[in-house]
């Protein structure tokens, strides 16, 4: 009985502690913008954030990159997972090992690597149309040798989303009976596996979305400025600006999150076939197990 | 016996379904199929005949979940043939084979109410909305669900999710009905509901049927024919009767019901048992020590004071009592007898065993 009683206390205990651990940082930002010397509350860090220069292009730009990056992971991942689940279950181990090398691999050297590539390219590759191509992912307007650097970098976050995801149905009986149904394996995985795996394409997705947001060393070695980066360069003039940007990008993520979370809830029946039905079914909801028509 | 002569047997003596002339008939012929090292099937042969219940029977890993797979066209055959109405199909798609199938696990699509579960394959085929909406409440009304449309799967009970697996399995109106052990995820009582259930709708329907099952019950009471399959192979195909009366082998009569090894000794083509000669059924040694199989309810235990066996147990079981009796050179026998008669049987009791004057079925030397 006393076991029982001292274990919430133990809860509230540490869920105060990590509480504090996270929430005092943030407030101590916010104090931060919102108290200046000499002037007491104010919040022109705020106000100046939308006319602050350079903000507006770089967080568009890294929306843009977001974006691509979360199509270019999924375009990747997806079939493999659900394939290596279907045809090579033996070779899970090894997806699993590729796409968690980028833990391993620090963005600096990361970094280093991509520069090598970059430099090489052009100088041997000039005469051949490979050099447009290595001059295109590096245009300033979207350089997509930032989408490239974040996959690679996004690949174990996704991996244990989507993974985590497909442990929970069973994809090759799915797929098996949405074939005796007479769907052809890509619909049966378009219709029926993918539907099912909506929480964790959101989840891969908001997770591939933080991590772009809050990239700095590959943009910045690489000499691009998307958000991140802009933040610290605006932090070394302008200190309250930045971390009121901070502030702000870290409350959109959070709201991201929650977005994302009430998207990945199960679909209603809004959608159903026998939508006609609604009425009489809600009046029964939540609907217990219905007694066996036995 | 062999498992041709067998199955010729059979053909004989099984009775056809009502009206067979639009239903399809199944073969599989000299179909093989290895995993590896592991022989899933080796040359199996057989046939489902127009509108029959065809049950395959087996221990696990004897093949007959391969043998249904590569029905429904999720495995491919090394060799060999499968066969619908006469065409082969080996190479035809699973998608489009025409053959409904509902699965061991729960398999219907969790994003999906019943009713849309159900549509599921119309939708498929391009079918209008409205359509599919009948069609898919004309099946739920057959399996008995109809109220229950709406429902997400995680709404529905084991029993209810085969049912409506059962009728979306049934929505394209395919020519085959294909059942890979469909009830042995729920419990006892449902099982043996729904298993009455998938019988009634198949004989309704008249579609040919292939039931893989492990369990003998099911396959015994739902089947017309069972195929009996072992290591890869057909051990013996016949009609439920059929094959507990007169099982080929031995692994089908132990497989089939429960079955006693008694001591006997060849003798010039009879055998020598509990102090009977009796005749002797299928293939047997010439001379020697042999088992002799018979069936419990085969066994005649009549109390006697002189009797030299004696009743160690007695269980009843309803109708019918069933005795463990030890038999004068020591062995071990099950005997079952009418349970009005069982006082005059308690543990301890002395009793005569005997035998019906009938041919029996030997297995091999005995060790």
């Amino acid at each position: 009985m006393a076991r029982l009683t001292r274990k919430p206390l133990w809860r509230g205990a540490v869920g105060l502690l990590a509480g504090l651990y996270f929430l005092v940082p943030v407030a101590a930002s916010v104090i931060f913008t919102v108290d200046v010397p000499g002037q007491g509350f104010t919040l022109d860090a705020y106000s100046g954030i939308v006319s602050a220069d350079g903000f507006t292009d770089s967080l568009l730009l890294t929306l843009e990159l977001a974006a691509a990056t979360i199509v270019l992971v999924m375009v990747l991942l997806v079939p493999a997972l659900v394939a290596v689940r279907l045809g090579a279950p033996r070779l899970r181990p090894v997806l699993e090992i590729i796409c968690s090398l980028p833990l391993v691999v620090p963005s600096v050297a990361l970094v280093s690597g991509y520069s090598s590539v970059l430099r090489w390219g052009p100088e041997h590759l000039s005469r051949t149309p490979l050099f447009q191509t290595f001059t295109a992912v590096q245009d300033k307007r979207f350089p997509f040798v930032l989408v490239l650097a974040y996959t690679v970098m996004a690949l174990p976050l996704a991996y244990r989303a989507l993974d985590s995801g497909l442990r929970a149905v069973d994809v090759r009986v799915l797929v098996e009976a949405a074939r005796s149904c007479g769907a052809s394996a890509p619909r049966a995985v378009l219709q029926v596996v993918l539907p099912n795996l909506r929480g964790a394409l959101l989840n891969a997705s908001f997770l591939t979305l933080a991590l772009v947001l809050g990239e700095y060393t590959v943009g910045a070695l690489l000499g691009y400025q998307p958000f991140a980066v802009w933040i610290v360069n605006t932090g070394g003039n302008q200190a309250q600006l930045s971390v009121a940007v901070s502030v702000l990008s870290l409350v959109v993520t959070w709201m991201l999150l929650l977005v994302f979370a009430a998207l990945g809830r199960p679909r209603d029946r809004s959608r159903s076939l026998s939508r006609s039905r609604r009425a009489g079914r809600d009046a029964a909801a939540p609907a217990p197990i219905a007694q066996e028509v036995a | 016996m062999t498992a041709a002569t067998a199955s010729t047997k059979a053909t004989t003596s099984a009775p056809d379904p009502a009206d067979s002339s639009t239903a399809t008939t199944v073969e599989f012929r000299a179909l093989s199929k290895s995993f590896g090292a592991t022989v899933a099937l080796d040359g199996l042969d057989l046939t489902a005949r127009p509108g029959e219940l065809l049950a395959l029977l087996g221990p696990s890993g004897c093949g007959k979940t391969t043998a249904l797979r590569m029905l429904a066209g999720f495995e491919r055959p090394d060799s060999g043939q499968v066969l619908v109405d006469g065409q082969d199909i080996s190479g035809v798609p699973a998608h489009r084979r025409d053959a409904g199938m509902v699965f061991q696990s729960y398999s219907l699509f969790p994003h999906l109410t019943a009713a849309d579960n159900v549509a599921f394959g119309l939708k498929m085929r391009r079918t209008g909305a409205a359509e599919r909406r009948k069609r898919a409440h004309e099946l739920l009304e057959l399996v008995g669900l109809p109220q229950h449309a709406d429902r997400f799967p995680h709404q529905l009970s084991g029993g209810q999710q085969q049912r409506v697996a059962l009728a979306r399995a049934l929505a394209l109106r395919p020519k085959v009905l294909l059942l890979d052990e469909p009830l042995s995820a729920l419990d006892a009582k449902v099982r043996v509901t729904l298993r009455e259930e998938i019988r009634r709708l198949q004989q309704e329907l008249r579609i040919t049927t292939v039931f893989v099952t492990h369990d003998q019950e099911e396959a015994l009471s739902t089947a017309d024919r069972v195929a009996v399959m072992r290591d890869g192979r057909l051990e013996q195909v016949a009609a439920p009767a059929e094959l507990y009366d007169t099982p080929a082998t031995a692994f089908v009569a132990e497989f089939v019901g429960t079955m006693n090894r008694l001591p006997g000794v060849m003798a010039d083509g009879d055998v020598e048992v509990l102090g009977q000669r009796l005749p002797v059924r299928g293939a047997a040694p010439a001379q020697g020590p042999v088992d002799v199989l018979v069936r419990p309810e085969a066994l005649e235990a009549t109390a006697d004071g002189e009797g030299r066996s004696r009743v160690l147990t007695a269980a009843f079981h309803g109708s019918v009592t069933r005795l463990t009796l030890s038999l004068p050179d020591g062995a071990t026998v099950k005997a079952d007898v009418p349970s009005h008669r069982a006082a005059t049987l308690p543990a301890g009791a002395t009793v005569t065993v005997t035998l019906p004057q009938r041919p029996v079925l030997v297995d091999g030397p005995t060790a």
